[in-house]
């Protein structure tokens, strides 16, 4: 079968994409395999300067998940014009921004710099990190802010298509996706982190420094798959799924349900080829479960 | 070396960071101390049993083979030091002060005593702790002109760090911090370093354990718990 899929201007020759902050830049991963048999990469949280992010701890194992507060630690979108983007093998596979900025006008200044990129595919604006105190997630909760950004940054994004990361983390997820469709988001992706907490017992404190983090890994799978078949009820505009994918089956899973592509997200902290091996194991498992067509099988779901 | 057996199936999550403990053409060894369900897990492992490792990751301990070198080693942080004693080209040169709180049976203090000057200091209530200190501060005034290494608990590494800068000892440190991916993506392990900036104080920077680690000349990182002005 042919495992190629296009949306918003794009063409990606399979539909699994790495996820912002848990594949680094890529070039983390070139030992353990070639970054052009990706769908696309999708690079970590970038904002206009460098952020050192939080203290640690940063990190917390919880029950088939994880917490994270790193607080969007990045170098800043200079550097990572000059340093990381050559090195990426841009012309194969797509590499996609994600962006984070405290307001509208600076997601705008960063949408130019990096519409000015021919190795940028397109930009995926994150309006919904739970970790940073000033800004974000403000904006993911609020239907016409989110509104706001994405129009910021599709009025300087000079035709690359603008994916914004929709937080499950609000009463109705629904009427996001509507507000960032009808301010002019050429896709959706779904779903960031969900707040949480943990805390250890023995010393009487929160295993994050940060107190609160974004849970994810296979734990907040069922969550993402109704937080997608919410929105794919609402808007027309492609969606990329996300939330506790570990394997080639649970990406037919987000497609069936309505995705046109999917994330690959913690799952690359369970060994770090595991992208690739999903992407080699994609054709079988479609065979498998007879699907011949993305275009036949997305959204099929039967209700 | 990054360890995740097939048992853990989705819960645990994380493969666990692990120094090498032994080397052969055929085997890697590790020397793991049972700290949580991971590590149990790996310890009730059967033989045969199926794991993804990757590795080896980060960098590793200096070797100075003109210089005399002291190993201080706490619990398991001693894991690293019998393959670095076998493999040192003038392991006469090694000296080694090892604390501990369980027997000292129950680690591999036998082999690297067998080629290193070694001794060993047991914990058995919380005041021992100082009079290990007071050995340690002993054994690195002896060792100023050395080299000093040292892998174990943190509070045990800020003591050390703390006693290498009064005898002006040079010290390298292995940290432990808990990671997730062990190839520099996730940023889950960082640790502040210092970097070079245009201000005349240290500028730090929070780099990877994983990648720019786990050994760091002790002068250049901050550890947790350190003076702000260290």
């Amino acid at each position: 079968m042919d495992l190629s899929v296009s949306f918003a201007g794009l063409t990606l020759k399979n539909p699994v994409l790495t996820a912002s902050g848990t594949f680094g830049y890529g070039l983390e991963f070139v030992d353990y395999g070639d970054l052009r048999e990706l769908g696309g990469i999708v690079v970590k949280g970038t904002s206009l300067y460098p952020r050192q992010g939080n203290p640690m701890p940063r990190v917390a194992e919880t029950p088939g998940g994880m917490l994270n507060a790193i607080g969007l630690q990045n170098p800043g979108v200079e550097v990572f014009v000059r340093d990381y983007l050559p090195r990426l093998p841009w012309r194969e596979t797509a590499v996609i921004v994600n962006i984070y900025a405290c307001d509208a006008a600076e997601f705008g200044e960063l949408a130019g710099i990096l519409a000015a990129e021919e190795g940028v595919a397109a930009l995926e604006v994150n309006i919904s990190c739970p970790n940073v105190k000033a800004g974000g997630i403000l904006f993911g909760q609020d239907p016409a802010m989110a509104g706001q950004v994405t129009e910021a940054v599709k009025a300087r994004a000079g035709g690359k298509p603008v994916i914004v990361k929709l937080s499950p983390n609000v009463t109705d997820i629904a009427s996001m996706a509507r507000a960032c469709e009808a301010a002019g988001a050429d896709a959706l992706s779904l779903i960031n982190t969900l707040s949480g907490m943990a805390v250890d017992l023995r010393c009487r404190k929160p295993r994050l420094a940060n107190v609160t983090g974004g849970l994810s890994g296979p734990a907040i799978k069922p969550v993402a798959l109704r937080c997608l078949h919410q929105v794919r009820g609402a808007v027309k505009i492609p969606l990329l799924g996300m939330g506790g994918i570990v394997g080639a089956g649970d990406v037919l899973e987000f497609i069936l349900v309505g995705a046109h592509a999917v994330q690959i997200g913690t799952a690359n902290f369970l060994r770090p080829d595991m992208a690739f091996k999903i992407v080699r194991e994609l054709a079988e498992t479609c065979s498998r479960f007879c699907v011949d067509s993305w275009e036949s099988f997305r959204g099929s779901l039967i209700l | 070396m990054m360890l995740r057996p097939r048992a853990f199936s989705l819960d645990p999550l994380w493969a666990r960071p692990f120094s090498i403990y032994a080397l052969s053409p055929k085997t890697i060894s590790f020397f793991i101390q049972v700290a949580g369900r991971g590590t149990a897990v790996l310890a009730g492992l059967e033989s045969g049993a199926a794991l993804t490792a990757w590795g080896p990751l980060g960098n590793a301990f200096a070797v100075e083979p003109e210089k005399r070198t002291l190993i201080l080693a706490g619990g398991v942080g001693l894991a690293p030091f019998p393959a670095y004693a076998e493999n040192h080209p003038s392991p006469s040169r090694l000296s080694l002060v090892f604390g501990h709180r369980p027997p000292v049976a129950a680690y591999p203090f036998k082999e690297i005593a067998a080629v290193t000057q070694a001794e060993h200091f047991r914990e058995r209530t919380p005041g021992d702790i100082e009079t290990f200190i007071s050995l340690l501060d002993a054994r690195i005034r002896d060792f100023h002109d050395a080299l000093v290494l040292a892998c174990g608990p943190q509070p045990f590494l800020l003591s050390v760090k703390r006693l290498a800068r009064k005898h002006k000892a040079r010290l390298q440190i292995s940290l432990e911090n808990r990671m997730a991916c062990g190839v520099g993506a996730c940023l889950g392990c960082v640790t502040k370093m210092a970097v070079a900036g245009d201000s005349p104080e240290p500028v730090f920077a929070n780099v990877q354990v994983c990648t720019k680690g786990p050994v760091f000349w002790a002068d250049m990182v901050r550890l947790e718990g350190e003076e702000p002005w260290t």
